[in-house]
This record gives C-alpha cells, sequence and structure tokens, in this order.
C-alpha cells in the first residue's frame, strides 16, 4: 500500500505565537516550528497500517524551507521517505488554496491512501482533509479513531458528537485522524540517523503543475481582515463549601443556564 | 532552564535533543507521583530502550550507539534532572554491561550484548555486600567451580534494580587470595538459586529498587565467567571509574533541576516589597550554585574526555564524582532555603532532591573513599 501522510509544521504551543502586521499571516519567525501534534498520530498510524500491510510511507508537507525539521521529525519516526512542497508563492495560501496544492501534489505523486491530522493547532479549520478529498474525487472518512484496512476496503470509527459511526469505503481514500487513535512512537537515535539518509524530493509549483493563480495570499477565498490579542482570562469564581457548596455550584451554573 | 551544550557532533545534538523530548514528556511528569508510591517505572527504561538509549558508549556492532563518554554524560545529566531513579538507572546498567563488553570473549559479546546494549533488557552491578562496603575486596560471596560450572553462595548488599534487573553482573570470590581472588560473572535473572530480598526503604530515590540479591547454591554455567578467573577485582574497578563519572552527571543533573526551581521561584516570590532574586543575600547564594554547577558540569566533562581519548582518568573521575556529589548536596540544600518553608514541603521538588543529593555521596565508592583514590595518586606523585 502506498501511503501519503500529509504532515505540517506549526508554531510551538508552549511559546508565544504572533499573527505579522503586514500581511496578517503567521509569524513563523516568532516561534519554533514543530510538528504538528495530530501529525504526529497520522505518521503513526501510517507506520502501523504499513506495518500490517506492507507498501511505503510517503511524507508530504507544504511549507517554507524551514518546515525540513518536520519533515526529519517523520522520516525519524519511520517513514521512508518525503516530498516537501515549497515555493514562495504558496505563502498566505488558505484552506481552499492549501488543498488545492496538496491535491496537485497528491495526483503527482500518487497514493491508495492519504492520512492526515484532523486539524493543527495554528489556523484549526479542520477542513482540510474534507477538501482534499473533495478535489481529488475519493471517499473521505475524516475524525477517525480507528481504521482498519481489509484487501481493497477501509474501514474506520468516526467520532461524532453522539459516538462514533462505522464508515467503510474503497480505496484509495483520505482519513484524518484524532488523538485517541493511537500512542504516537518516539523516534529511535538509530532512526534520527538513518533519516537523514532517506530521500527528500522538493517541488515547486511548476513541478506539481499548481496553477499559481489558485494560491498564495493574493488569491485566496479568505481573508483576515484584522486580529487582536485575546482578553486576559476574568477571574473566577470560588465557591466555598460550608456545606452546602453542591447547591452554590448547582445555583451558579444554572445562572449561566448549563443546567 | 535548557543548559547550553557545546557537543562534538551533529548527530549528538540530536541525541541530546530526543533526550530532552523524553525527559519532558516520559520521565519527569511522573517523578513526583511515583517517588511518592515508591513504584519503579519499569516502562520508562522500556520506553528508553526503544528510543536505543540502553547502549550509548558501546559499539555500534554489538547493539551500542558508539558515543564517546563525553555525550552519554550528558544524556544521563539531562534524564537525572528529570527524574534521578532514570538517570541513575541507566547509569548502572550502562555500568553494568561494561564487563561483557569490555572483557567478555567475543562469543559472549555476540551472544550477550545486543540484548543488553540494543535491547530493552535492565541490567544490575552486585559488588557491595552486607559486610564489605568500601573494603569492597572483603567480599564473601563465593563461586566453586567443578567440572561443568559454578556454583554460587552468599549474600549482595544495596544492589540497585535488584530483582527487576533482567541480569546481574556479579563479583564473586573464586580463591581466597584477596582481591586477587575475586572473579566476574553474567548471572541472568531466573537463574535457580538466585533470589532477592525486599526492597530497602530508602531516605530518598525511592522509586529506584535497592535489595539483597541472594546466591543460593545458584548453578552457572563455565561460560558465565567474564574475563579470566582472578580478574574481577580489576574489572569491577575498571567499570565503577566509568561508573562514577555517571554519578557524576547524576549529580548536576539533579543540582541543576535544584537551582532552575529555586531561579525561577526567587525572581516571583516578593517580600518587603522586593522580588526575593534582588536581596543580595539571596541573589549571592544563586550566583554560588549556578557557578558550582557550571565548575562540577567542567569536571566530569574534562574527565570523560581523558577517557575518550583513551588516557588514564581514573583519579580525575574520582575528583569529578566527589566535587559534583558535594557540590550537589550543597546546591540542594540551598535551594530548599531559597524556598524557605515552600522548600521543606512535598508541594515543591526542592525537598526531593535534598533527599535524592544525599545517595550520590554514597554510591559507587563513597566520597571518603574518593579522597583516598585522589589521594594515593597524589601520593605515589
Ligand atoms: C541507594 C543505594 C544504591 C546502591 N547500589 C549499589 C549497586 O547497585 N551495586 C553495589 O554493588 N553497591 C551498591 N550500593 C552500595 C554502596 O556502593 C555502598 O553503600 C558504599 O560503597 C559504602 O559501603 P557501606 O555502605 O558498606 O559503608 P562502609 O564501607 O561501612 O562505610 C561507612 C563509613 O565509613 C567510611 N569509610 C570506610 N572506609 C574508610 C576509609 N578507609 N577511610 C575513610 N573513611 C572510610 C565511609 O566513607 C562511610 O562514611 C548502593 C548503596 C545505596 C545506598
Amino acid at each position: 500500500m502506498n501511503i501519503v501522510v500529509c504532515v505540517k509544521q506549526v508554531p510551538d504551543t508552549a511559546t508565544e505565537r504572533k499573527l505579522r502586521s503586514d500581511d496578517k499571516t503567521l509569524d513563523r519567525d516568532a516561534a519554533d516550528g514543530v510538528i504538528n501534534e495530530l501529525c504526529e498520530y497520522a505518521v503513526e498510524e501510517a507506520l502501523r497500517l504499513k506495518e500490517a500491510h506492507g507498501g511505503e510511507v510517503t511524507v508530504l508537507t507544504m511549507g517554507p524551507g524551514k518546515a525540513t525539521d518536520t519533515i526529519r521529525k517523520a522520516l525519524a519516526m519511520g517513514a521512508d521517505k518525503a516530498v516537501h512542497l515549497v515555493d514562495d508563492a504558496l505563502h498566505g495560501s488558505d484552506a481552499l488554496g492549501t488543498s488545492y496544492a496538496l491535491a496537485q501534489t497528491l495526483k503527482k505523486i500518487g497514493f491508495d491512501l492519504v492520512v492526515l491530522g484532523s486539524e493543527s493547532t495554528d489556523a484549526r479549520t479542520g477542513v482540510l482533509a474534507a477538501m482534499l478529498a473533495e478535489r481529488l474525487g475519493v471517499p473521505q472518512l475524516t475524525f477517525s479513531n480507528k481504521v482498519e484496512v481489509n484487501g481493497e476496503t477501509i474501514t474506520a470509527q468516526r467520532v461524532t458528537d453522539y459516538g462514533y459511526d462505522r464508515v467503510e469505503a474503497s480505496l484509495p481514500a483520505v482519513v484524518s485522524v484524532v488523538e485517541k487513535i493511537n500512542e504516537p512512537r518516539y523516534p529511535s537515535f538509530k532512526g534520527i540517523m538513518a533519516a537523514k539518509k532517506k530521500p527528500v524530493t522538493t517541488l515547486g509549483i511548476a513541478d506539481a503543475e499548481i496553477d499559481a493563480s489558485q494560491v498564495g495570499l493574493a488569491n485566496s477565498w479568505s481573508e483576515v481582515v484584522d486580529f487582536a490579542a485575546a482578553p486576559p482570562r476574568a477571574a473566577g469564581t470560588i465557591v466555598k463549601d460550608e456545606g452546602d457548596g453542591g447547591v452554590k455550584t448547582a445555583d451558579f451554573l444554572a445562572s449561566k443556564k448549563f443546567v | 532552564m535548557t543548559v547550553e551544550r557545546v557537543l562534538p557532533t551533529a548527530e549528538a545534538h540530536d541525541l541530546i535533543d530526543l533526550v530532552r523530548e523524553l525527559a519532558g514528556k516520559e520521565v519527569a511528569p511522573r517523578a513526583a507521583a511515583d517517588e511518592a508510591t515508591g513504584r519503579f517505572p519499569r516502562e520508562v527504561f522500556t520506553t528508553l530502550g526503544r528510543s536505543g538509549l540502553l547502549g550509548l558508549p558501546y559499539p555500534e556492532e554489538h547493539g551500542g550507539a558508539a558515543q564517546p563518554y563525553e555525550v552519554y554524560l550528558q544524556v544521563i545529566e539531562e534524564l537525572a534532572a528529570g527524574w534521578l531513579a532514570v538517570g541513575l538507572g541507566l547509569s548502572v546498567h550502562t555500568l553494568s554491561c561494561f564487563p561483557v563488553a569490555a572483557y567478555g570473549t567475543d562469543a559472549q559479546r555476540a551472544e550477550l550484548l545486543p540484548e543488553m546494549l540494543g535491547g530493552e533488557l535492565l541490567g544490575a552491578y552486585c559488588l557491595s555486600e552486607p559486610h564489605s562496603g568500601s573494603d569492597a575486596a572483603a567480599l564473601t560471596t563465593r563461586a566453586a567451580r567443578d567440572a561443568d560450572g559454578y556454583t554460587v553462595d552468599g549474600v549482595k548488599a544495596w544492589i540497585t534494580h535488584g530483582g527487576a534487573a533482567d541480569f546481574y553482573t556479579l563479583m564473586a570470590r573464586t580463591s581466597p587470595d584477596g582481591a586477587r581472588g575475586i572473579s566476574c560473572f553474567h548471572v541472568p535473572a531466573g537463574t535457580p538459586g538466585l533470589s532477592f530480598g525486599e526492597p530497602e526503604r530508602k531516605m530518598g530515590m525511592k522509586s529506584s529498587p535497592t535489595a539483597q540479591v541472594r546466591f543460593d547454591a545458584a548453578r552457572l554455567g563455565p561460560d558465565a565467567l567474564v574475563g579470566s578467573e582472578g580478574e574481577g577485582f580489576r574489572i569491577a574497578m575498571a567499570a565503577l571509574d566509568g561508573g562514577r563519572l555517571g554519578i557524576a552527571a547524576c549529580a548536576v543533573g539533579v543540582a541543576q533541576a535544584a537551582f532552575d526551581a529555586a531561579a525561577s521561584y526567587a525572581r516571583e516570590r516578593r517580600q518587603f516589597g522586593s522580588r526575593i532574586a534582588d536581596f543580595q543575600g539571596v541573589g549571592f547564594m544563586l550566583a554560588d550554585m549556578a557557578t558550582r554547577i557550571a565548575a562540577a558540569r567542567a569536571l566530569y566533562l574534562d574527565a570523560a574526555r581523558l577517557r575518550d581519548a583513551g588516557r588514564p582518568y581514573g583519579t580525575q573521575a574520582a575528583m569529578a564524582k566527589l566535587f559534583a556529589t558535594d557540590m550537589c548536596m550543597n546546591v540542594t540544600t540551598d535551594a530548599v532555603q531559597v524556598l524557605g518553608g515552600y522548600g521543606y514541603v512535598e508541594d515543591f521538588p526542592v525537598e526531593r532532591y535534598m533527599r535524592e543529593a544525599k545517595v550520590l555521596q554514597i554510591v559507587e565508592g563513597t566520597n571518603q573513599v574518593q579522597r583516598l583514590v585522589i589521594s594515593r595518586a597524589v601520593a605515589k606523585g
């Protein structure tokens, strides 16, 4: 099975994250870039599927030059090779533009299964997997916490508000995963060394036959008009238990219309 | 605070990054809870094994990672800063692999080392006995040779990972000839006649099991012997030279963790309208702590570089162990002082660091024994 796992470099959630004042895009120099956490689960799931069914895992990332760190991390975990889509023309692409660029690249490199994290910690749109499937014309199995492949059939347990749906599709397909799906492995020291020798192909927009008029900040369908820092959290309400703590808590919740 | 490290290779930087991630996510977060109950975190060592960290300073052909001591010790330091039971545990494991790696036959190395260095097995090192501590050459555990191997009788005391290890590196007497009558053996867990005492109830490092290892007519095959008969004491001392550097690195790690806690507290805590870090009495204490830690780190790294260069380093290892562990006791005690009453309670980690520091002045040769080693070298001239 030819599995492609899409990974994204995001600013470290442990550091202060900023938007740039000039074009209102993410300030990638302000924070350390790390692999998006859910992407690690996606890599892990791809590796487990490969271990069970054979085949190859290719990492695909779209991002600036320094996103190679994120590629290395995925390769160190055990992925076989990587494709890095990098081009100044892609800067500022919104979810529609990104899904188009990734879809073009995926058509180019081929796949039986595409695995993604269900959202990234920076933009948090959570729509990329669905858009990608749509653009590729293949089934989408999003928000999965369990995935099984049987021959040409893929089955997933899709997390919903009320429980889960069992969905089934034929390959090729796109899957997005939630964190309950597995426990990502740490790379081993030997894996880190081996990753340095694994092939990474760099593609620009021309290589992936991406139409420049459909990507980048200027061609985005959505626009960041304004932004502001979140206000500091207000002091909470402390209920002192003098034998009636439960009643007071319930009253408080009722006053906020939670119960 | 992240320690600035000058490392010899790019791969060593990658290794330290990996270790920091493991220390931050898998080691440090469990320390307080497990130390409170004395639970041994065996699974953490499995994670270290899967990450390839159980044989760092040994050759790659046997499953090791071929890292110089200079790098291996900084890994120990990072882990010990997260949790001493893990940093010291890795140091003891690495020590217990040394005899087979350095003195084993090709056949022993090929058979045993891949699992010891490149797998998930955990080792223990059995030298001390109830009546033979500093005077290790006085040990009485006996290995009597017969036609098809050895029968071992005796009790080893204070053994780190006793009862939890997968193999035991044993020093036992094969002749009454003092230090020259001691031999080294590789003993797998599960050997008939091998049993363990209850774990000791310690002052600190409660998650690291320390127990008696008892041999009651335990049978070993002839190939359990590591090196030649009578070579055991020399092997044990050579192993300890490296082990002492591991303890020095542990001491620097614990001291660094205590300093970091004290410094960040001192920057926040206000009394008399000022941050306590701005009182000279506290600020100078922090300055001394930082300076001593940096000096101890430089000392163990200097000894490590001697070892990596193939030069004699035993005296420098003793100096590093002595200085770093006394420094650690000092710094952790001061860290408690900086936090005042909050330093004395379990809500903050510094009281734990202070309890942990004490053991480092005792293990792998008490600090009196280190002074003995250094003073003998001085007297010899
Ligand atoms: C938590 C823990 C883990 C340990 N793990 C291991 C292990 O894995 N393997 C192992 O083999 N051992 C282990 N030990 C044992 C440790 O190495 C010994 O405790 C240590 O060597 C001291 O021996 P002792 O306790 O018998 O003290 P003693 O040797 O009885 O010493 C008592 C005191 O006398 C002093 N003293 C002794 N001789 C002299 C001298 N000539 N000059 C000046 N002062 C002297 C000592 O410094 C000490 O202060 C461990 C101990 C502890 C506490």
